[in-house]
C-alpha cells in the first residue's frame, strides 16, 4: 500500500485511536468508558502489530529490517523506518507497557479522561518514532515530540507540585536537545545526509567528532538521566501519575540509552573512547550516590525514582565499556528495567489509588491485610535488587562484567551499588509491608483486585522468566553488538595506524 | 542625443496596478455609498486581494526588470508578495467582526489595508534605494492611520502616534544612509552599488549601510529599533495588531533581503556582523522580555521581536539556504502569528475583550478547540517538533551551521529554550488552571483563519517538502 510498511502502521495505529477518542461526545460516564476501552483496544492492537512485526523480523542479521523511505523534507533528510536488533526490544518493550498504562489508569483519572488517552496513544506514537527512525531528523522529531503529551500529563494530572514538575521536565530535555538539533545539522553538512544507515559508515573527522559527542551527550545525558542532570526525573516521576511513571522509568529514560548506541558509540567511536572515563565517573558516582539519596527517601515513588537513575548508571557504565557483556548487559538491564520499574511504579500506584498519599511513613504491616499484594511487592523489590532468578541480575551481572574487562576500578564501585540497592529497596519493603498494621486509616485497605492482578501477572512472569531465560533477548542483541564492536574496533584502529604513520 | 523614451513593460507591475486601481474604485465607491453597515467594502478588498494573488502567481518565474530597472520581479518577489496577501487578507477577515462590535466599521480600513499592501508589494520589488523609500512610505503612512483607527480611543490614538513619530525617525535614518550610499557609490539601484561596493569599500558608505541597516531594522521590529512595538501592538485595534504582525514583517524580511543580498553582496562582511548583532538582541530581548508580560497583545509583540530574530539568522548566513530558511520561517510564522491572534480576538464576553494572560485561564475545558488550537501555536511557536515552528526553525539554524555560525546558532537555540517558558505559561494557564466563565461563540471569519492556520501548523510535518522545495525555488532566484 503506497510503500508503506508494518512500522508505519504501529505509527499510524495509536493515533487513530486518538482520533477516534477524540471524536466521543460529551463527558459522560459513558463516554468515559468508551474512551477508556477505545484506548485499550488501541494499545493492544498496537501491540499485536508489533508481535506481528517482531515475527518477521530476523535476529541473526545486523542490518536493517522492515526499511521504509518516503521523501519528506527534502531528497536527502527522508521520512525512513527500520528496525535492528537495539530498536526491535524497545519497540516491543513500549508497545508492551502501554495496555498496562491504560488498565493502570482505570480509575485512578477521574477527570479529563479523554483527553489523557489521547495523550497516552500520541506518546506512544513518538516512543515507537524514536526507536523506529533511521533518519537523524526524524529521531529527533519523535524525541522532543514527546514532551508535549507528556508535559500535560504532568500537569494536568500530576499531584501537588506538579506545575513546577512539568515546566522543569520540558525545559530540561529540551534544554539538552536543541544542542543535539545543532549537531545533527552539522552532521548534515558534514555527510550531506542524515540517514542513519550511511551515516554509520561514514567517518567523521577526530575534533568534530568531539564536539558532535558533546552535544548528543548534552541530550542524552539528561534524558538517561545521568548524573549531574538527573534532577528532573525525581520530580517528574514524583508528580505524575502513576501510568505517567510507569511510561517516563520504562521508555523514555531507554531513549537515552537508544541515543548512545544507536548514535553516540557506532558514529563517534574515537571521541566515545576519548570520552569513556568520563562516562565511567559519571556513572559510578550516579550509581553511588543516587543509591545513598534514595535511602534517605520519605516518599515511595521518588525512592524509585533515584533506584532508576543508580541502574541507569549501570547502563551507560555498560555501554561505554565497548565489549560484547557490556553493550549486551546494558541493553539487557534497559529492558528488564523498563518491566521492573514499570511494574514498581504501578505497586505504588495500587497503594496511593486506596490512601492517596506515597508517603512511607503513612504505611506499615500492609502484609496483613494484602497478602497478595505483599508478594507482589516482594517479587518486585527483589527483582529491583538484582537477585538472580530475576532479570534484573542479568542485567546488572553482564554489565559489571563488562566493566571489569574493561575498567576493574569502575567494577568494583559500582558492585557497591548492588549492595545499597538491596539496603534502600529492602528497607523499603520493610517499612511498607512488614511491622503492625497500626494506622487507623489503613484497617479497612483492600487487596489486589482482579483488574490489579491482570496488570502485575504478565508483568512478573516475564521478569522471572527472563531471570532464567535470558537467551532469547540476548541472542536479539547478538548480531548488531557484534557489528557494533568490529565497527568501532575497526574506526579506532585505522585512527591508530594513522597516529603511527604519522610519527 | 537622449536616448528614445520606450514605454515599460507593465506586465510584472500587472498585480500593483490591479491594487492601486482596485484602491482608487474603493475610495470612489465607498465615498460615493458613505458609512452604511454591512462588509460591502471588505468583500471588495478580498476580492480585490484573491485576484491580485492570482496575478501575483501567474508573474513570470524568471528575473525580470522594469520601470528603468527600478522594480524587479523574480521567483523570491513572487513567494513574497504572495505571503504578503495572504497576511493582508487574514488582517481583513480578522477584523470583519471586530470593527462592527467596537463601532468602528468604517470604509477607510480596507482601503487603508489595501494601500498598505501596494507598499509592502513595491518594497518587495523595490530595485533601487527610491522606490524603495517610496514603497515603504506608502505601507507606513497607511499603517500609522490604521494603528489610531479606533480614533476615540486614547490607547489606539497613542499607538498611532507613536508609531508615527518613531516610524519617520527611521523612515529619516533610512532615507539619510541611502543619500550616503548614493553618494558613495554614485547610483541608487542595486545591482550598480553592488558592482561598486565590492571587498574594501570607503567608510562613508559603510556609515550609509549602518543607517539603511537601522531603518529597515525599524520596519522589522527588530532589537535595538523595538520600543515601539510593544506599545503600538497593545494600543492598537486587535484585527490590526494582527495584521502588523504579519504583513509588514513579510513585507520587512524580503526588503532587508533584497537590500542586503542584492545591493551589498561584495561586502557581505560588514553587513554580515550587523545582522547578527541584531539577530541576537533581537532572540535574546524576545525571549527575555515576555517572560513577564501579562497583557497577550504585548506577549505577543515580544515574541515578534524575538521570531524576528530567529528569520534573521537566515539572513545573517547570506547563502540561498539562509535566504531559503527566511522564507520558510516567514511563511510559518504567518500562520502561527495569524493563528494567535484568531484566538485573541475570540476572547470576548458582551463587549467587553479581554486580553490578559490570566484571561485564558482554563480554556482547556471551557473552549477545547480552541484551546488546542493556541496550545499548538505555542508550541510550535516554541519550536517544538512535530509542529511546524520547528521546520521554521530547523530552516533557520541549519542554513546558519552551514555558514559556520555556530555561536549564532547556539545562542538562537538557547534563547529559544528560553522563549519556550513564556509559550508554555500560556499553555498552563490553559491547561492547568482552573476554568474561568466561557467566551462568546467565534465570528465565523476568525474561525476560518484559526482554522486553516491551525491545520498548516499541526499537519505541515507530514508533508513539508512542497513549500520547502517552494522556498528553495524563490531563495535560488536571488542568487
Amino acid at each position: 500500500m503506497l510503500g508503506f510498511g508494518i512500522l508505519s502502521g504501529l505509527l499510524v495505529l495509536p493515533l487513530v485511536g486518538a482520533a477516534f477518542i477524540l471524536t466521543l461526545r460529551g463527558d459522560s460516564e459513558a463516554a468515559r468508558s468508551n474512551a477508556r476501552w477505545a484506548a485499550l483496544a488501541t494499545t493492544i492492537a498496537t501491540f499485536l502489530l508489533s508481535l506481528v512485526a517482531w515475527a518477521r523480523f530476523d535476529t541473526a542479521t545486523a542490518s536493517f529490517q522492515l526499511v521504509e523511505s518516503h521523501v519528506w523534507l527534502t531528497e536527502t533528510i527522508r521520512f525512513k523506518l527500520g528496525v535492528d536488533g537495539f530498536s526491535m526490544p524497545l519497540i516491543l518493550l513500549t508497545t508492551f507497557l502501554m495496555p498496562f498504562c491504560i488498565l493502570a489508569s482505570w480509575e485512578s483519572i477521574g477527570h479529563r479522561v479523554k483527553e489523557y488517552f489521547v495523550a497516552f496513544l500520541v506518546l506512544e506514537t513518538t516512543m515507537i518514532g524514536v526507536f523506529c527512525a533511521l533518519d537523524l531528523v526524524l529521531f529527533y522529531l519523535f524525541f522532543e515530540a514527546g514532551l508535549i503529551p507528556m508535559f500535560l500529563i504532568i500537569g494536568i494530572w500530576g499531584g501537588k507540585r506538579r506545575i513546577y514538575a512539568s515546566f522543569k521536565f520540558f525545559l530540561y530535555t529540551l534544554l539538552g536537545s536543541v544542542l543535539m538539533l545543532l549537531a545533527i545539522m552539522a552532521m548534515y553538512w558534514q555527510a550531506g545526509t542524515t540517514d542513519i544507515p550511511t551515516l554509520l559508515a561514514h567517518n567523521f573527522p577526530s575534533n568534530l567528532q568531539t564536539w558532535l559527542w558533546l552535544a548528543f551527550f548534552a541530550s542524552f545525558a539528561v534524558k538517561m538521566p545521568m548524573w549531574p542532570v538527573h534532577t528532573w526525573l525525581p520530580d517528574a516521576h514524583v508528580e505524575a501519575p502513576t501510568a505517567g511513571s510507569v511510561i517516563l522509568a520504562g521508555v523514555l529514560l531507554k531513549m537515552g540509552g537508544y541515543g548512545f548506541i544507536r548514535v553516540s558509540l557506532p558514529m563517534f567511536p574515537e571521541a566515545s573512547e576519548y570520552f569513556a572515563p568520563l562516562v565511567f565517573a559519571l556513572s559510578v558516582i550516579a550509581i553511588i550516590y543516587t543509591s545513598l539519596v534514595a535511602l534517605m527517601q520519605e516518599d515511595i515513588k521518588k525512592l524509585i525514582a533515584y533506584s532508576s537513575v543508580a541502574h541507569m548508571g549501570f547502563v551507560t557504565m555498560g555501554l561505554f565499556s565497548m565489549n560484547e557483556q557490556g553493550i549486551q548487559g546494558a541493553m539487557f538491564t534497559m529492558i528488564s528495567h523498563g518491566l521492573i520499574s514499570g511494574a514498581l511504579f504501578l505497586c505504588v500506584g495500587v497503594i496511593y489509588d486506596r490512601m492517596h498519599t506515597r508517603e512511607i511513613k503513612a504505611y506499615g504491616g500492609l502484609v496483613n491485610r494484602m497478602p497478595m499484594y505483599a508478594v507482589v511487592f516482594l517479587i518486585l523489590t527483589m527483582a529491583n535488587v538484582a537477585l538472580p532468578g530475576t532479570s534484573g541480575f542479568i542485567g546488572e551481572f553482564l554489565t559489571l562484567m563488562g566493566a571489569f574487562r574493561s575498567n576493574t576500578w569502575v567494577a568494583f564501585f559500582a558492585t557497591t551499588g548492588v549492595i545499597l540497592s538491596a539496603a534502600y529497596a529492602l528497607w523499603l519493603y520493610r517499612r511498607v509491608v512488614y511491622g503492625e498494621l497500626d494506622k487507623p486509616a489503613l484497617q479497612t485497605i483492600t487487596d489486589l483486585n482482579r483488574r490489579e492482578i491482570i496488570t502485575f501477572a504478565p508483568l512478573i512472569l516475564l521478569i522471572i522468566y527472563y531471570g532464567v531465560q535470558p537467551g532469547p533477548i540476548l541472542d536479539v542483541f547478538a548480531a548488531p553488538t557484534e557489528t557494533l564492536l568490529n565497527n568501532v574496533q575497526a574506526a579506532l584502529a585505522t585512527v591508530k595506524t594513522a597516529a603511527v604513520a604519522a610519527h | 542625443m537622449n536616448p528614445a523614451f520606450t514605454i515599460p513593460a507593465f506586465g510584472p507591475v500587472l498585480p500593483e496596478i490591479l491594487m492601486a486601481a482596485g484602491a482608487l474604485i474603493m475610495v470612489l465607491f465607498g465615498a460615493i455609498r458613505g458609512e452604511r453597515p454591512g462588509y460591502a467594502m471588505n468583500i471588495i478588498a478580498l476580492a480585490l486581494l484573491a485576484v491580485t494573488f492570482v496575478a501575483v502567481l501567474m508573474l513570470p518565474g524568471e528575473r525580470v526588470e522594469t520601470m528603468g530597472g527600478s522594480f524587479v520581479v523574480d521567483g523570491f518577489a513572487k513567494f513574497m508578495k504572495a505571503l504578503t496577501l495572504i497576511a493582508s487578507a487574514g488582517g481583513v477577515i480578522l477584523s470583519l467582526d471586530y470593527m462592527r462590535r467596537e463601532g468602528i466599521s468604517r470604509f477607510e480600513y480596507p482601503i487603508l489595508i489595501v494601500l498598505s499592501t501596494i507598499g509592502m508589494m513595491m518594497v518587495i520589488s523595490a530595485n533601487d534605494l527610491i522606490a524603495l523609500y517610496i514603497g515603504l512610505e506608502l505601507l507606513s503612512l497607511s499603517s500609522y492611520v490604521i494603528a489610531a483607527f479606533d480614533r476615540d480611543n486614547v490607547r489606539s490614538t497613542e499607538a498611532g502616534l507613536k508609531y508615527f513619530v518613531l516610524g519617520s525617525l527611521s523612515s529619516g535614518m533610512l532615507l539619510y544612509g541611502s543619500s550616503l550610499v548614493y553618494g558613495f557609490s554614485g547610483s541608487v539601484s542595486f545591482p550598480v552599488i553592488a558592482t561598486v561596493l565590492q571587498g574594501n569599500v570607503s567608510i562613508g558608505a559603510i556609515v550609509g549601510l549602518v543607517f539603511v541597516a537601522a531603518g529597515i531594522a525599524f520596519k522589522i521590529s527588530a532589537v535595538p529599533f523595538h520600543m515601539w512595538t510593544p506599545d503600538v501592538y497593545e494600543g492598537s485595534p486587535t484585527p490590526v495588531t494582527a495584521f502588523f504582525a504579519a504583513a509588514p514583517k513579510m513585507a520587512g524580511m524580503a526588503m532587508a533581503t533584497r537590500v542586503f543580498i542584492d545591493a551589498f553582496p561584495g561586502i557581505t562582511v560588514q553587513w554580515q556582523q550587523i545582522i547578527v548583532f541584531i539577530s541576537i538582541a533581537s532572540m535574546v530581548l524576545g525571549s527575555f522580555a515576555a517572560i513577564g508580560q501579562r497583557n497577550i497583545k504585548r506577549l505577543m509583540a515580544y515574541s515578534s521581536i524575538g521570531n524576528v530574530g530567529y528569520a534573521l539568522i537566515g539572513l545573517s548566513a547570506g547563502t540561498a539556504e539562509g535566504i531559503q530558511g527566511v522564507i520558510v520561517y516567514m511563511a510559518i510564522y504567518l500562520a502561527m502569528t495569524l493563528g494567535t491572534f484568531a484566538v485573541i480576538l475570540g476572547m470576548r464576553r458582551g463587549n467587553v475583550m479581554y486580553e490578559t494572560v490570566d484571561d485564558l485561564s482554563g480554556m482547556a475545558r471551557t473552549h477545547p478547540v480552541l484551546a488546542f488550537c493556541l496550545g499548538m501555536m505555542m508550541f510550535s511557536l516554541a519550536g517544538i517538533p512535530p509542529l511546524a515552528g520547528f521546520f521554521a526553525k530547523f530552516a533557520v539554524f541549519n542554513a546558519a551551521i552551514e555558514a559556520d555560525l555556530v555561536a549564532l546558532a547556539i545562542i538562537g537555540v538557547v534563547t529559544s529554550v528560553i522563549g519556550a517558558y513564556y509559550y508554555l505559561r500560556i499553555v498552563k494557564v490553559m491547561y492547568f488552571d482552573e476554568p474561568a466563565e466561557r467566551y462568546d461563540a467565534m465570528p465565523a471569519g476568525v474561525k476560518l483563519v484559526l482554522a486553516l492556520c491551525s491545520i498548516f501548523v499541526v499537519l505541515f510535518g507530514i508533508v513539508p517538502a512542497p513549500l520547502v522545495a517552494a522556498a528553495r525555488a524563490a531563495a535560488s532566484s536571488l542568487f
